[in-house]
């Protein structure tokens, strides 16, 4: 029955696009097969890049905001300038748009003549990725953190861990387990987001697309483009899936 | 099959209809009757203000992007009639019959141009060349300007004593995105690093006064802006890039595909052309008198 609906539904919905006046010039401008052929190695290359500084990117983000959220949860007054430092870090990161950060990083850096500074785009890019994303992901990791019940710090503490080890072997394990959902998701975020390096003269999956829809005036390279970063984000869906119902299995049982 | 079922199939069914129905045309009454055959004489027959079904009665539209340079507008407007681009589509817009406050401007950037919905402008002048792909996917108008693409390097730079294209070879070299100076990086110089490519001119700029590229290939008359203006500290001209075919690049307004709008204003720039206009306008704004070498 859901079959036989959905095929209704997907047959007027096509034949309502596939007569509207304008569907020939739409299919040659965004589904022209020799476009896609003609575009795809230049964007599979751009791909690559792409997902190189995903993996870098994302591996220095967790590790940095992480630290964060750990700085920021740490308790008594004495620890008030690191507290609000981290706070101040989360806040100017997470309000600051990417693509300003990217240009001050990429742009700002490099002017600056200093030596030691990286002038590589992809670099630049990557650390301005990172100085953003950590800030989203210590929010995630400091919720999963005060997630965890104070009555398992207290009886932590109360056979003798020092706060490190209560962060290490009670609070964070339980913590990262619960925000795996969101992290995931941040991290699907991110796969996009990493394109945005492009600006700062990287060519990139979406670079490479523009470029191929620039020579010929025609969207289908973006589409190309578009259907391989799906292809990227499916199966970190259905990790995210398969994440949380494990989860919900523990939580059931404990 | 229980009628519970039965009833949700009709359901979809009407559904499906109904949306059909929802994005189903538009009375088809704005399409025009294409001009006749032969080329039309400009401020007569069907090509004058009263006749040309443009996107306002009698008004004629023009597109340009956001922001726009120097020498092509002169600072960012385009009403001014200042500027070659500017200049000439007041002179396009004259010669059809158009007062100058029957002219309007609307803004578009490069790929709302492009794209193949209803365009917001009648004509779109914007250095677009003219190539025979893309072609396929919208109308040109005749070209008013035979341009060349043009290095540009700091004093200090390596690249500023290349005097060959193979000199140029191993640079690192940044062009803007969507511009046929991209087109002749690649096929012309060839190089043998990754060429950057950037959002705008202006990001193209700050990367060459950074250092994070050694040259920068843009049109010429943009060469001789950026070098003459300082725009770039310290920035002069290599050379000029011949290209690959040996026929030059050309610039054409762009319009809608199959607009009926296009032999009217290809008639138009062929007039100004024939009279001197093009020429004329070319010696106000743009500096044709500086040279630049050829690269080979």
């Amino acid at each position: 029955m859901a079959i036989l609906s959905t095929l209704v539904f997907a047959v007027a919905a096509g034949w309502a696009i596939s007569s509207s006046p304008g569907w020939p010039r739409v299919r040659s401008s965004f589904f022209d097969l020799p476009t896609v052929a003609e575009s795809f190695p230049a964007i599979l290359a751009g791909l690559w890049l792409n997902i190189r500084v995903l993996v870098v990117a994302e591996v220095l983000i967790l590790v940095l905001g992480l630290g964060i959220a750990a700085l920021r949860t740490l308790r008594g007054p004495v620890w008030f300038p690191v507290r609000a430092l981290a706070t101040g870090y989360v806040d100017l990161f997470r309000g600051l748009p990417l693509i300003i950060c990217l240009y001050l990083v990429g742009f700002g850096l490099p002017g600056l003549r200093l030596t030691g500074v990286p002038n590589d785009p992809v670099v630049l890019g990557g650390i301005a990725l990172v100085l953003v994303y950590a800030a989203y992901v210590a929010e995630v990791f400091r919720a999963g953190i005060e997630s965890v019940h104070p009555s398992q710090r207290a009886a932590a503490r109360s056979i003798g861990l020092t706060h490190a080890q209560t962060m290490r072997i009670v609070v964070l394990p339980q913590a990262v387990r619960r925000v795996l959902p969101p992290l995931l998701n941040d991290f699907v975020a991110l796969q996009k987001d990493c394109g945005l390096i492009s600006v700062l003269g990287a060519v990139d999956a979406v670079r490479a697309a523009q470029i191929a829809a620039a020579k010929d005036f025609n969207f289908t390279p973006y589409v190309v483009a578009g259907l391989l970063f799906v292809v990227l984000a499916v199966p970190c869906a259905r990790l995210a899936d398969a994440a949380a119902r494990r989860l919900a299995r523990r939580e059931g049982a404990a | 099959m229980p009628a519970r079922t039965k009833l949700t199939v009709t359901a979809v069914a009407i559904l499906g209809c109904l949306l059909a129905a929802a994005c189903a045309p538009a009375a088809q009454n704005n399409i025009q009757p294409p001009l006749p055959a032969g080329s039309p004489i400009p401020g007569q027959g069907n090509c004058t203000p009263a006749k040309l079904p443009t996107l306002k009665a009698n008004t004629f539209t023009f597109g340009t992007d956001e922001p726009v340079y120097e020498p092509w507008f002169v600072k960012d407007d385009p009403t001014s009639g200042n500027g070659f681009e500017s200049a000439v589509a007041y002179a396009i817009a004259a010669k059809i019959g158009y007062q100058h406050g029957q002219v309007a401007w609307s803004r578009v950037s490069f790929n709302a141009a492009i794209q193949p919905g209803p365009k917001k402008f009648d004509a779109d002048l914007n250095e677009f060349s003219i190539t025979a792909d893309r072609r396929k996917a919208a109308d040109f108008s005749a070209p008013y300007y035979d341009v060349t693409q043009a290095v540009i390097t700091v004093k200090s730079y390596p690249a500023a004593s290349a005097h060959s294209v193979a000199g140029l070879r191993g640079v690192k070299i940044g062009a803007q995105v969507g511009s046929t100076s991209y087109d002749a990086v690649q096929n012309v110089i060839k190089p043998s690093q990754q060429v950057a490519v950037y959002n705008s001119n202006d990001d193209a700029k700050q990367a060459l006064a950074n250092g994070q590229i050694q040259a920068l290939v843009v049109d010429l008359p943009t060469a001789f802006e950026i070098t003459g203006a300082s725009e770039v500290p310290n920035s002069v001209i290599v050379g000029q890039l011949q290209t690959t075919s040996g026929q030059s690049e050309q610039f054409g307004a762009v319009l809608d595909k199959n607009s009926p709008l296009t032999s009217c204003v290809s008639a138009a720039v062929n007039v100004l052309r024939s009279d001197g206009t093009l020429a004329k306008l070319a010696l106000d704004w743009l500096n044709t008198q500086a040279n630049a070498p050829m690269l080979h």
